[in-house]
């Protein structure tokens, strides 16, 4: 790794390299933390609104007489306080500090960032309040009134130039994977923003336009922001809790470059069987197969850094989150390029299995992944060490737990549902009394997850203001030097 | 070169490349279409324009969608819900393509030709079981408001004997719901031949 590799036998190297992590930690810790502790706020307002709209799919009558809380509201809003209010706002925080960590370069101009998550905040506030009060422009994942754009823009713009500014500033030589995906997502992510709002909001093109440029939009946001996030993130972490490095640098050559070249495709998959030329939708079909090869290389890279390492999973809380979310990766993604094929799309397509989907890869996979990095950067930024080892296995748990019986039971539930559209005597609103029990098992999914992200918030709070437990040695779920029971 | 520089110049040739084949061409493709369109006008353009900001601002897009597939690929249309399959040019004259992803509910591409008793979608919208009981869209029925007795044409009666009537947003939205008949007439190019 950067950090160590040139240091691994002169003493006076190690404590330099010491000193020098310090000094950068140090640099981070108040922008870093601003924008974390507002991605934990949106995170749990988000996660309120999504028990609201999971209720509200099997009980209508739940919180039915206000217009701002009918469920065309609360879902839309819902997604969106996840995917900007916490998932982007939790990947600048953890994408500039490796970022920072790799370049060696610590963060300057850091009242920048302060600003920035202010406008950051401020754009979520008017964008969520938007929706509720019925501004929402019904584009997925671009729900937030036209208002909202400028607000976030202008704080990833600041995000965008403190990446550069690092990049600027690395010692000469090896670009590290991690700096790789981190830095194409910081123009990434504007890009597409930019162009969907220029687009489909402020001067909209002709309508049949529009739900390719949504979709190639919806898509490549993850693809192309929290997708490079979310695989630096496991680049940096996966070799540093195992002080060993990454299995084949080719391999993430490879991996790296066919991301950048087939998920930026994938998009028209969305829209399969709907009102567009063979070719628009085929293309997006093949590049979403084609996404087997960056994936299973990622997936072999990790698994052969990993193998012989497993035990470790026992005591490191970071690296069971990473990991658990590097496996997700994998299976989200070879169950997308199954989902784009012809014969499987046209029972899955309208469905909850879509929406099954998406938590598999929002959540197990880029959310899983960011709490992974939550606790390992947050010592390092306060120089105290989580409260409590037991907040921290209930977190795990109940979101592992959680998410996999949400995608459990909704993919099956919308496997059935997308069948019996596919009879057409069967009358719909028997199609909908049997999704019932899928849905209600998909709210409990969801209590699960709130109470790891209750347990997650209080130890983040207790970090934060200094209630941390009083030693110099981390916070582990086993002593990682005993030896495992042999029984 | 620098080494970033490279790797930022192909950052930017991978994006490129599908935002020209993604972005760039449907958008050239149906911006020129849509010019060769000739204007058209409705007395009721007013109405169903903000009955399709109802629709977007009250998120009716997810559970409901707005496109009929291929006879070959879904049943839609043996479910009745259109006679062909809706090809791009049937958006044309929309704002905004509200295709949707969801059938949590049935498609609404045609159902102005499916269902076009207002007051039928008036009390839909109200209460979703006085029409579909077991239904499990919202009521809407903070789009309507109590009524006196014969004061308003298209009040109609609760079971409890109460009178409500339309607010201007729900008759709106029922005149835009009336006005989709997505895959009405004969296909407006060769997109896929008309049933024999």
């Amino acid at each position: 790794m950067t950090d160590s590799a040139h240091s691994s036998i002169d003493p006076v190297a190690i404590e330099r390299s010491r000193e020098e992590r310090i000094r950068i930690d140090a640099a981070a810790r108040g922008p870093l933390l601003h924008w974390l502790a507002s991605a934990v706020f949106w995170l749990l307002l988000g996660t309120t609104l999504a028990l609201a709209a999971s209720v509200k799919l099997h009980d209508p009558e739940y919180l039915a007489n206000h217009a701002w809380l009918t469920f065309g509201r609360v879902r839309p809003a819902h997604l969106n306080t996840m995917v900007y209010g916490w998932a982007s706002a939790a990947s600048v925080a953890v994408g500039l500090w490796i970022m920072a960590r790799l370049c060696r370069a610590p963060l300057r101009h850091g009242w920048s960032l302060h600003f920035a998550a202010v406008l950051w905040n401020i754009g979520n506030a008017v964008g969520t309040w938007g929706i509720l009060t019925g501004g929402s422009t019904s584009l997925e994942w671009l729900e937030y009134p036209s208002g909202t754009a400028p607000w976030l823009l202008a704080a990833f713009a600041v995000a965008m130039w403190q990446g550069v500014d690092m990049m600027r500033r690395r010692p000469p030589g090896h670009i590290y994977v991690s700096q790789w995906y981190l830095f194409a997502s910081l123009f990434w992510f504007p890009l597409l923003y930019a162009t969907a709002q220029v687009l489909l909001i402020w001067k909209p093109v002709a309508a049949p336009a529009q739900p390719p440029i949504n979709w190639w939009f919806a898509h490549n946001v993850l693809g192309l922001w929290f997708t490079p996030v979310g695989l630096a993130t496991a680049y940096y972490l996966i070799p540093k809790v195992l002080g060993k490095p990454i299995h084949s640098y080719y391999l993430s050559i490879i991996g790296f470059w066919s991301l950048a070249f087939f998920y930026a495709w994938n998009g028209m998959h969305h829209l399969i069987g709907g009102p567009y030329p063979a070719w628009l939708i085929s293309v997006s079909v093949a590049a979403s197969v084609m996404m087997l090869v960056p994936v299973l290389t990622v997936a072999v890279n990790h698994h052969f850094t990993m193998i012989g390492n497993f035990r470790a999973l026992r005591w490191s809380p970071t690296l069971r989150f990473v990991v658990f979310a590097a496996m997700s990766y994998t299976l989200v993604s070879v169950q997308g390029s199954l989902t784009a094929i012809r014969a499987v799309n046209r029972v899955t397509h309208f469905t909850h299995y879509t929406v099954a989907h998406a938590h598999l890869g929002m959540y197990a996979f880029v959310t899983m992944m960011l709490f992974g990095a939550i606790y390992y950067m947050m010592p390092r930024l306060l120089n105290r060490e989580w409260p409590s080892a037991a907040l921290i296995r209930v977190h795990f748990w109940s979101c592992a737990i959680g998410v996999l019986f949400y995608w459990g039971t909704l993919s099956y539930g919308g496997i059935e549902q997308g069948l019996n559209l596919q009879k057409p005597d069967m009358p719909f609103l028997d199609i909908v009394a049997r999704t019932l029990p899928y849905l209600r098992m998909r709210t409990w999914a969801g209590v699960l997850m709130t109470v790891g992200h209750l347990a997650f918030a209080t130890s983040f709070l207790l970090m934060l203001f200094g209630k941390a437990r009083a030693t110099s040695t981390p916070t582990l779920f086993a002593n990682p030097a005993a030896k495992p029971n042999p029984a | 070169m620098h080494k970033a520089t490279i790797l930022f110049i192909g950052f930017l040739i991978t994006f490129a490349t599908a935002w020209t084949g993604l972005v760039l061409l449907p958008a050239r493709h149906y911006n020129a279409q849509a010019a060769q369109l000739p204007a058209a006008s409705s007395a009721d353009e007013a109405l169903i324009d903000r009955g399709r900001q109802v629709y977007q601002a009250n998120g009716c897009l997810y559970c409901h969608s707005q496109q009929v597939s291929p006879r070959h690929f879904r049943r839609d249309q043996e479910r009745g819900w259109g006679e062909r399959r809706t090809v791009s040019s049937d958006y044309l004259r929309d704002k905004i393509a509200l295709l949707g992803t969801m059938r949590t509910g049935p498609d609404l591409a045609n159902i102005g030709i499916r269902n076009p008793s207002a007051s039928w979608h008036s009390i839909h919208l109200y209460d979703p079981q006085l029409t579909s009981p077991g239904s499990t869209m919202p009521p809407f029925r903070f789009l309507f408001e109590p009524v006196k007795d014969g004061a308003v044409a298209d009040a109609f009666a609760l079971p409890d004997g109460t009178r409500v009537a339309p607010t201007a947003d729900a008759r709106a939205l029922v005149a835009y719901l009336l006005s989709l008949k997505h895959s009405q007439g004969e296909p407006p190019d060769a997109f896929e031949p008309p049933a024999k």
